[in-house]
């Protein structure tokens, strides 16, 4: 078995699958396969993961030697985002089948074959060596996104879509503009040869226009502070387990090819230099935790209380990569990890209670932790998680956060990230008070608790966030490889 | 617009033209100027042409909503299909040398079977937009008749 034959499998298997999966008839054929394509990537990822070291994993498609060829480059970092992304994608796939039963009754191979053109597209923006062909993949995924947040079961989603439509193409058409000026002063988009020729002509204002496109467009897809009107109506009101799915990864891929233009593209010296960057990243990244969390405070839909708690935690990403060191772009890779598990622990958690109840508003958690305290306790564990207490994932990343901030000079960042921890204490709580204190609405009708499929799931996830919170070696360990591999690829 | 016999007399002369000028395209596409999507298109412009002329229900029959479907998904498959059976005689993805003892030739074979796939794809994801629209076109018309 030779890693890097099957390495390009990790997109290809469900890119060409998506296609024989929209022609399967039924309900069970779809997920079954789509689920048979997870597991598969999620293994080939992860076994991808153990092999790469100094030298990365490369792929030239075709034969077709690389600046001329497209290729796939796998190092650490991008293996390491792989790996989170075909999980994620396992573990909604596994929870979501009753969900989407109940939301989606017809054309479910549709729904299926789109959620594999998404995950294609996600892998592939990660794997591929080749900025064209990072917009290429980007489309793909974005594409097909719109289409599965157009089939959540409320008429707003497809507004929502609309609206996502319209600025996730601004995005990709400034990410392509970016890289059409890169290759009008170089003449190459393999990204390994364009670190080669930038220095001499980084200099330029073509250059300099070229990265601040860059920059907007990826901002805009991963949704940073002023950027982010989009994500909380697609995810209130997407299916719920593609909410699960891209509250994990979507946002996250986006800040992964941000990562990759500064790091390997432009070079260490090349994008801190050319524009304010850190100080520029580090306002956004702040002003996404502070007004994230203040908005999640106070929202009554509890979807998008925890789509702006992802707003929040975008912020905190982004706050790893301003601090311009090891220590906080490690803190930023654990938390791409461990934000993923948490956010998909407590959408799972909502959509275990929608799957019930089928609403999302407050009142409609009144009194529901006695009638469904299993899926309420694990939203209340995956709460701790996102508030960052210890011995759960969230405090792993919080933690290295914190000393980052420290190494960097910057104490005065402890007390804010302290502020925004107490902000999640709020709303997480508001969850659970509504939970638990309030007498159930009259009207309501009594629900019990979610049938076994749903909860299993929630509940590995769950353990997955404590276990990850315990035992760092896994995420900490991949998270470091990552952070020395850009730094150190320049 | 099947009542004027200009048309009719004029688009049944060319629609086949148009359909052979697409499968030219089609196949000279890896030297000349041409290839999958831009003959997929040509060949879905003949079929909107007479759909235009003779009307959807006569344009259906001649390639269902379900045929179109299936063909689009089939020729991404082609496409797929070339890749890996690259990938089994032991070469990378969509290395089309593998496929026959004569590199150029197999060049030339390995592109032309991916472009059919494109083709195909390009041809039935037009027609089937165009369908969408045309429905949702006497979709609309129904609902205002419907409301006073």
């Amino acid at each position: 078995m030779d890693v890097v034959a099957w390495m390009p499998f990790i997109v290809l298997t469900p890119l060409i699958l998506s296609a024989v999966v929209a022609l399967l008839p039924g309900r069970f054929a779809p997920w079954g396969v789509s689920v048979i394509v997870a597991v598969v990537i999620t293994a080939l990822s992860f076994w991808v993961l153990g092999h790469v070291d100094e030298t990365p994993i490369r792929y030239a498609f075709g034969q077709w030697p690389p600046p001329i060829g497209i290729e796939y480059r796998v190092d650490a970092a991008n293996a390491w985002v792989a790996f989170i992304v075909s999980a994620i994608a396992l573990l909604a796939l596994v929870w979501g089948k009753a969900s989407v039963d109940q939301e989606i009754p017809e054309r479910q191979s549709v729904f299926y074959a789109l959620f594999l053109l998404t995950l294609a597209g996600l892998l592939g923006i990660t794997l591929t060596g080749d900025a064209f062909n990072v917009f290429v993949f980007l489309e793909i995924s974005s594409l097909s996104t719109y289409a599965l947040i157009a089939h959540g079961p409320d008429r707003r989603g497809l507004l929502a879509s609309f609206r996502y439509l319209i600025m996730g193409t601004i995005g990709a058409t400034f990410v392509l503009i970016g890289i059409g000026f890169l290759y009008m002063m170089t003449g190459t988009l393999n990204m390994a040869d364009l670190a080669e020729r930038l220095p001499a002509v980084a200099d330029t204002n073509a250059i300099r226009a070229g990265f601040a496109f860059i920059v907007v467009g990826l901002g805009l897809k991963m949704a940073l502070l002023p950027l982010h009107l989009w994500l909380p109506n697609a995810y209130a009101y997407a299916p719920n387990m593609v909410t699960v799915f891209l509250a994990g990864t979507a946002t996250k891929v986006a800040l992964y090819v941000l990562l990759r233009f500064i790091y390997t593209v432009f070079g260490f010296e090349g994008s801190f230099g050319m524009l304010p960057l850190a100080p520029l990243l580090m306002t956004l990244a702040i002003a996404g935790m502070v007004v994230g969390s203040w908005v999640a405070m106070f929202e009554p839909n509890l979807k998008r209380l925890l789509a702006y708690s992802s707003v929040a935690q975008v912020g905190y990403l982004v706050l790893g990569v301003s601090l311009v060191s090891v220590v906080g772009l490690t803190a930023t890779f654990v938390h791409l990890f461990n934000h993923a598990l948490m956010k998909a622990a407590l959408f799972m958690a909502l959509g275990t209670v929608m799957y019930q109840t089928g609403s999302a508003r407050i009142e409609a958690f009144y009194g529901i932790g006695r009638q469904m305290p299993w899926t309420m306790s694990a939203f209340a564990v995956a709460g701790l998680s996102l508030i960052g207490v210890p011995a759960t994932a969230g405090f792993v990343s919080k933690w290295y956060l914190i000393l980052a901030s420290i190494e960097a000079g910057h104490p005065w960042l402890v007390g804010l990230i302290l502020i925004t921890s107490f902000m999640a204490v709020f709303y997480v709580w508001r969850v659970i008070e509504a939970a638990w204190f309030k007498a159930p609405n009259e009207q309501a009708k009594p629900v019990r608790e979610a049938p076994l499929c749903l909860l299993v799931p929630l509940w590995l996830t769950v353990l997955l966030n404590l276990y990850f919170g315990l035992d760092t070696r896994l995420s900490l360990g991949a998270a470091t490889r990552a952070a020395q591999t850009l730094l150190g690829s320049f | 617009m099947s009542d004027n016999k200009i048309l009719r007399i004029v688009a049944r002369f060319l629609i086949p033209l148009i359909m052979l000028f697409a499968l030219y395209i089609q196949f000279h596409g890896e030297y000349s100027p041409g290839g999958g999507f831009q003959a997929g298109v040509v060949f879905a412009a003949a079929w909107i042409l007479f759909v235009l002329i003779f009307g959807m229900d006569l344009g259906l029959a001649v390639i269902p909503k379900r045929a179109m479907y299936v063909l689009m998904l089939i020729g991404v498959l082609i496409y797929c299909a070339v890749g890996l059976i690259n990938v089994i005689q032991g070469g990378a993805f969509l290395e089309f040398a593998t496929l026959l003892p004569n590199p150029q030739a197999a060049q030339q074979a390995g592109i032309v079977t991916v472009e059919l796939g494109i083709g195909i794809t390009v041809a039935s994801a037009i027609m089937m937009i165009f369908t969408k629209f045309a429905e949702r076109k006497a979709w609309l018309d129904a609902v205002e008749e419907e409301a006073p």
